[in-house]
């Protein structure tokens, strides 16, 4: 076929106005989304810059102690129990002095310390490496501090496993659904599904609601949760009054998670 | 062309087994999905607002847009925080799949699996969400009481 310069020019004209309003006519058929509709936060949550938390360890005693804060936790969120400790899910559990302060301990320390059970639970790091690990932004940091997951994204790559120094996070190696208490099952709140890590939340959903987490609520004053940020809020003033330590300091990954060790009447007596 | 007869005898044979399913369907009858909208909080809804279409925003937008809804629901409350939906209309909602849209469908076997299974779709919603209990719910609509709190969820922010 021969071709002229100005038949060129004309059929090149016709495509590009063709093309150009096609896409507009294309845009304007896609653009399902809607005029007015708006997302704004609940008026009733509860805010922070950065949320925190000590733990007085001393008001933490018996198994039992334990015991009611992880059940307190694990049975709303529906974290199943597996019978097999390799697949066990774990938002918030007891673990001994030498893992919860590795490199801390000594031959002559307190024998009541050496033999003590300690909460640990997600650390919430000001920077966190399960963050920096995940290849799809699976997990990522709010900014009020706290270390969330979208289960939609996770895809079961288990790096921020690998990177978090506290083991905080589990992976569901098996369907997790024929594990959680049918009866006690929180239907107000989801599961997790097979191949994706889950981890503590700092009950996002229940500050969503002006509500406190629910180990803190069940903590009977050992746990107290505040605003880091905020010079005049009671975990800074404990933080300001007593001595604390965190969780492996030398990783530099920030934990929000303080613990007073020697108790003494500094942490509020109740909740 | 070699072996002509068998070439043509075997692209026949396999033109009427790729098609089959075509021929075998052809003529068959099969009803398009009516999803049902007609759950005791959806009635409710609907005398309370004194209108038909009470859902966050309305039903031709949510019969093609819905999963793109749920997909900005889902970053929105998980990523931002940002949990309340002001709709169209200035109503607002609880961002939740299970204590708000589900509240209201309670009948995901007449709504949500009745388009799905038509379009051979299949969400994977509830691998992780819990479904309505709907073997239970018939009795309990009788009893009433399971579905009061749910009928507010529509015409009021529910947190």
């Amino acid at each position: 076929m021969k071709i002229n310069r100005r038949d060129f020019i004309r059929m090149a004209g016709i495509t590009a106005v063709a093309g150009l309003t096609g896409a507009g006519t294309i845009a304007r058929l896609k653009g399902n989304s809607l005029e007015a509709a708006d997302y704004t936060p609940p008026a009733e949550a509860l805010k922070a810059k950065h949320w925190g938390m000590v733990i007085d360890v001393s008001k933490i005693a018996t198994p039992e102690d334990y015991q009611r804060m992880m059940d307190a936790c694990h049975i709303p969120h529906n974290v199943p129990g597996f019978d097999n400790p390799k697949d066990e899910i774990k938002w918030i559990w007891a673990d001994t002095y030498e893992h919860t302060f590795p490199g801390m301990e000594h031959p002559y320390m307190n024998p009541e310390f050496k033999e003590k059970n300690f909460l640990v639970l997600c650390n919430h790091c000001e920077k966190p490496a399960c963050v920096r690990v995940c290849p799809t932004k699976a997990t990522f940091k709010r900014a009020d501090g706290i270390v969330v997951m979208d289960y939609h994204r996770c895809i079961g790559c288990r790096f921020c496993m690998a990177a978090c120094p506290f083991g905080a996070r589990s992976f569901n190696w098996r369907d997790p659904r024929p594990f959680i208490n049918e009866a006690a099952m929180n239907r107000e709140y989801p599961t997790r599904t097979k191949g994706v890590v889950e981890k503590c939340t700092f009950c996002v959903e229940r500050l969503e609601k002006g509500e406190i987490p629910l180990c803190v609520e069940k903590s009977n004053g050992a746990i107290v949760f505040g605003d880091l940020e905020d010079p005049d809020s009671e975990i800074r003033n404990i933080l300001a009054s007593t001595y604390t330590i965190r969780r492996k300091p030398e990783l530099g990954t920030g934990p929000s998670i303080y613990y007073v060790i020697g108790g003494g009447g500094h942490v509020r007596e109740s909740a | 062309m070699y072996n002509g007869g068998k070439i043509i005898i075997g692209l026949l044979i396999f033109a009427a087994l790729v098609t089959s399913p075509f021929w075998t369907n052809a003529g068959r009858k099969v009803d398009v999905p009516e999803p049902k909208v007609d759950t005791p909080a959806i009635k409710e809804a609907q005398a309370a607002l004194g209108k038909k279409e009470v859902c966050v925003e309305p039903r031709s937008f949510m019969r093609g847009g819905h999963m793109q809804l749920l997909n900005q629901w889902r970053d929105s409350a998980l990523r931002q925080g940002k949990r309340v939906y002001t709709n169209s209309e200035g109503r607002t909602f609880n961002i939740s799949l299970q204590n708000t849209c589900m509240k209201c469908h309670s009948n995901k076997k007449n709504f949500c699996d009745k388009c799905h299974n038509y379009l051979a779709v299949s969400p994977y919603c509830w691998d992780c969400h819990i479904a309505p209990k709907e073997e239970e719910r018939a009795p309990a609509v009788a009893a009433g009481s399971e579905m009061a709190p749910a009928a507010a969820a529509p015409e009021e922010a529910k947190l």
